[in-house]
């Protein structure tokens, strides 16, 4: 029983990293179409952005609070560039967009390398959040816990934005019509940039967290970024709600089959279970309702 | 057994390059005819200066520790050209980076050879990488020096191993965590030939030395989600881990281990690719206390290694760690040079004639090479990670350890190869 108590933590740990990721990317991804291969770069920038701080502020704690907002700037004035530069220039040409992007990555990757050197670096994380607590014989490791709860809080903000802020209207708007919302005055472009500015913004916090559980290194973005796709995927393009879901649930199966089998084989029966779903079901849990022909 | 499986892949190798020539043959005649030909590439010896090559991941995941040999092969260099280069000549590096993937290190390694006409080549960290160059440096009939520690049962005529194969690291290890006391043993490793060769040896020697093997993991390379392997570690009532990730894994590996509430006290993990560099990469408050098993430490006496130490960080920074591997790096350019100078050519079979018995005053102590396996008898040395992120040697050998890459010496190791 402690073991599968244990297990679903672990696993819904692992989603919450996931969903953290895939929060960006279904804004970019999911709202706009474009597949933003660059986005794990913007990842490693909010990690990046972590160390700097902390060769300041010595406080961990304190570092780790500022690095939160600081990160979230830096990642998504990276990722508005980055639109404003190139992708706005491809948005009809998906496939043009994922080769730029890729190379953008690979461009991000070296400058990390020439800016940071090579080798990993490290941050101290602070005292709390290294330990655990043990609930019933169930281990919840404090860094787990505290990336589950920015992963919810983030789920919550970006929920907030979409249904409240006259922003969060306009997005959905050029969502489900980009036509009709151009028509009604809406100034896409504009929408555009700031979905991306968001969606990038959100990679930065991710890659502060990650910093409390992996390695922080020029292709840090990589080891993560092909799962989040898949959480886009099967989540649904587009819905926030549908990742959620998906991010957890990948998680929990992911880390069950892992205790029983390996990691390998776990990887591959979750990989089997996608491709059959999506045979199933090719437009993803939720999908979003839209009269327009695209 | 081993030259028959050498010489049928060398085949293979030749056969897919003339198939490769073949259908490339717009790709220009040099490189077809010279990997066709299989008379190996003549190394340029003209001219006041010979080219060395360097190859290294200076790119992806294995980047955090091969650029370390690559500076330290570097310092060689630079150190042997300024006492005058070998046999009157100066030595020209030329680097090549693998980037982490093993077909580009086999590219890279038939470039330094056809391409600049290297007289021998320094590099490689994985053995996937080392496997992935063997055939071309055995085709070509060129020298490869090799500075990692592996996973043994290998011995290419072309290769020289200047790390520690298998008896001087693992095998002493194994000994040291059984003179501890910690039987029970739980196996982690990344998904590839070191560890799950190395872990093959270490079921076959718990067998045989009344030790448990309770469990046994591996991540792909690469991997950072570590907590279900973990959760698998702390089940498993084992009496310690051995570690044999590889690169970035660790970080995470080690980030779990501290959130899950182990350490070094309740459950030690003995880990064989960690060395100076990457307690510094992954933090030494993941790290204190835990084990590792080399055959050099940053800390180990000696006036070599005070001047070792010393020209590194003067060259590249007074906070940078020098570590085992990047010794053995440093010492196989002066072994090769030794070995030119003894055989008064660069010529690739004289120089494998004059290579038995050839001794270097190295920082790790004095080693020397064995010509019969091309491997280089060391001590072995068990050190545990302080709290300034150096590594401290609890335990060694006491003299070197003559290299036995088939463990032929050990009875319980018989049905491996």
């Amino acid at each position: 029983m402690t073991v599968i108590l244990n297990q679903s933590f672990t696993g819904i740990s692992i989603g919450a990293v996931l969903l953290l990721i895939a929060l960006g990317l279904t804004l970019t991804f999911g709202q706009m179409g474009v597949i933003n291969m660059a986005h794990g770069e913007f990842i490693m920038a909010g990690a990046y952005t972590t160390y700097v701080l902390q060769k300041s502020i010595s406080s961990a704690g304190l570092s780790l609070l500022v690095a939160l907002p600081l990160a979230f700037l830096v990642a998504g004035a990276m990722g508005a560039l980055l639109e404003w530069l190139l992708i706005r220039r491809l948005y009809t040409r998906p496939l043009d967009t994922l080769l730029v992007t890729w190379g953008v990555s690979l461009m991000l990757q070296q400058l990390a390398r020439d800016i940071f050197g090579a080798p990993n670096v490290q941050t101290h994380a602070p005292d709390l959040l290294i330990g655990n607590v043990s609930v019933a014989g169930v281990t919840l490791a404090n860094n787990r816990l505290f990336i589950l709860g920015l992963a919810l809080l983030c789920v919550l903000g970006l929920t907030l934005i979409l249904r409240l802020t006259s922003l969060g209207r306009r997005i959905r708007a050029v969502v489900q019509n980009r036509d009709l919302a151009e028509v009604s005055g809406i100034a896409t472009e504009r929408v555009d940039r700031t979905t991306f500015f968001i969606g990038s913004g959100l990679a930065g916090v991710a890659g502060v967290a990650l910093t409390l559980v992996g390695p922080i290194g020029p292709t840090m973005g990589t080891n993560y970024i092909v799962d989040a796709f898949l959480v886009v995927v099967v989540g649904g393009i587009g819905q926030l709600k549908g990742s959620v879901i998906t991010a957890f649930g990948l998680g929990v199966l992911q880390s069950v089959l892992e205790y029983s089998t390996t990691v390998s084989v776990a990887k591959v029966v979750v990989l089997v279970a996608i491709v059959a779903f999506l045979q199933w079901r090719p437009q993803g849990l939720y999908t979003l309702r839209t009269r327009s022909l695209a | 057994m081993s030259g028959l499986s050498i010489s049928r892949r060398g085949l293979l190798a030749g056969v897919s390059a003339l198939g490769a020539s073949a259908a490339l043959s717009a790709c220009g005649a040099k490189t077809g005819s010279d990997t066709s030909s299989g008379a190996g590439a003549k190394a340029d010896t003209s001219g006041d200066t010979v080219k060395v090559g360097l190859l290294n991941s200076l790119s992806g995941t294995m980047a955090i520790s091969e650029v370390t040999v690559h500076n330290a092969l570097l310092l060689a260099v630079k150190e042997i050209n300024a006492a005058g280069g070998v046999l009157g000549k100066k030595l020209k590096p030329i680097s090549q980076d693998g980037a982490s993937d093993w077909p580009t290190f086999a590219e890279k390694a038939q470039t330094l050879i056809t391409d600049d006409k290297v007289v021998a080549t320094f590099g490689c960290w994985t053995s996937a990488s080392r496997k992935a160059v063997k055939p071309v440096f055995e085709r070509s009939k060129s020298l490869l020096f090799y500075p990692v520690q592996y996973e043994g049962l290998e011995q290419s005529p072309y290769i020289f191993y200047t790390g520690a194969t298998t008896n001087q690291q693992i095998v002493p290890a194994l000994d040291y965590l059984k003179k501890q006391g910690l039987t029970k043993l739980y196996l982690v490793g990344s998904d590839y030939v070191f560890p799950r060769t190395a872990n093959k040896e270490i079921r076959a020697y718990a067998k045989a030395n009344g030790m448990d093997v309770v469990g046994e993991d591996y991540a792909p390379l690469g991997s950072t989600e570590f907590s279900t392997i973990v959760n698998k570690v702390k089940d498993a009532g084992a009496d310690a881990v051995f570690n044999t990730l590889n690169g970035d894994s660790n970080v995470a590996f080690f980030k779990e281990y501290k959130s899950a509430g182990l350490t070094a006290k309740s459950l030690p993990v003995l880990s064989v690719s960690i060395a100076e560099e990457e307690v510094k990469s992954i933090g030494t408050q993941y790290l204190e206390g835990q084990l590792t098993a080399w055959n050099y430490y940053q800390t180990t006496p000696g006036a070599a290694n005070e001047k070792f130490v010393k020209a590194y960080q003067a060259a590249y920074g007074k906070d940078k760690p020098t570590s085992d591997p990047m010794e053995a790096a440093y010492i196989s350019v002066y072994l090769w040079k030794e070995m030119v100078e003894k055989a008064g050519s660069f010529d690739v079979a004289k120089v494998k004639a004059a290579s038995d018995g050839i001794t270097f005053d190295a920082p790790e102590g004095k080693v020397t090479v064995d010509g019969a396996t091309q491997h280089v008898y060391k001590t072995a040395r068990i050190g545990k990670v302080g709290s300034d992120g150096l590594i401290e040697e609890v335990w060694n050998s006491g003299k070197p350890i003559k290299p036995d890459p088939y463990l032929k010496g050990y009875s319980w190791a018989s049905g491996l190869s």
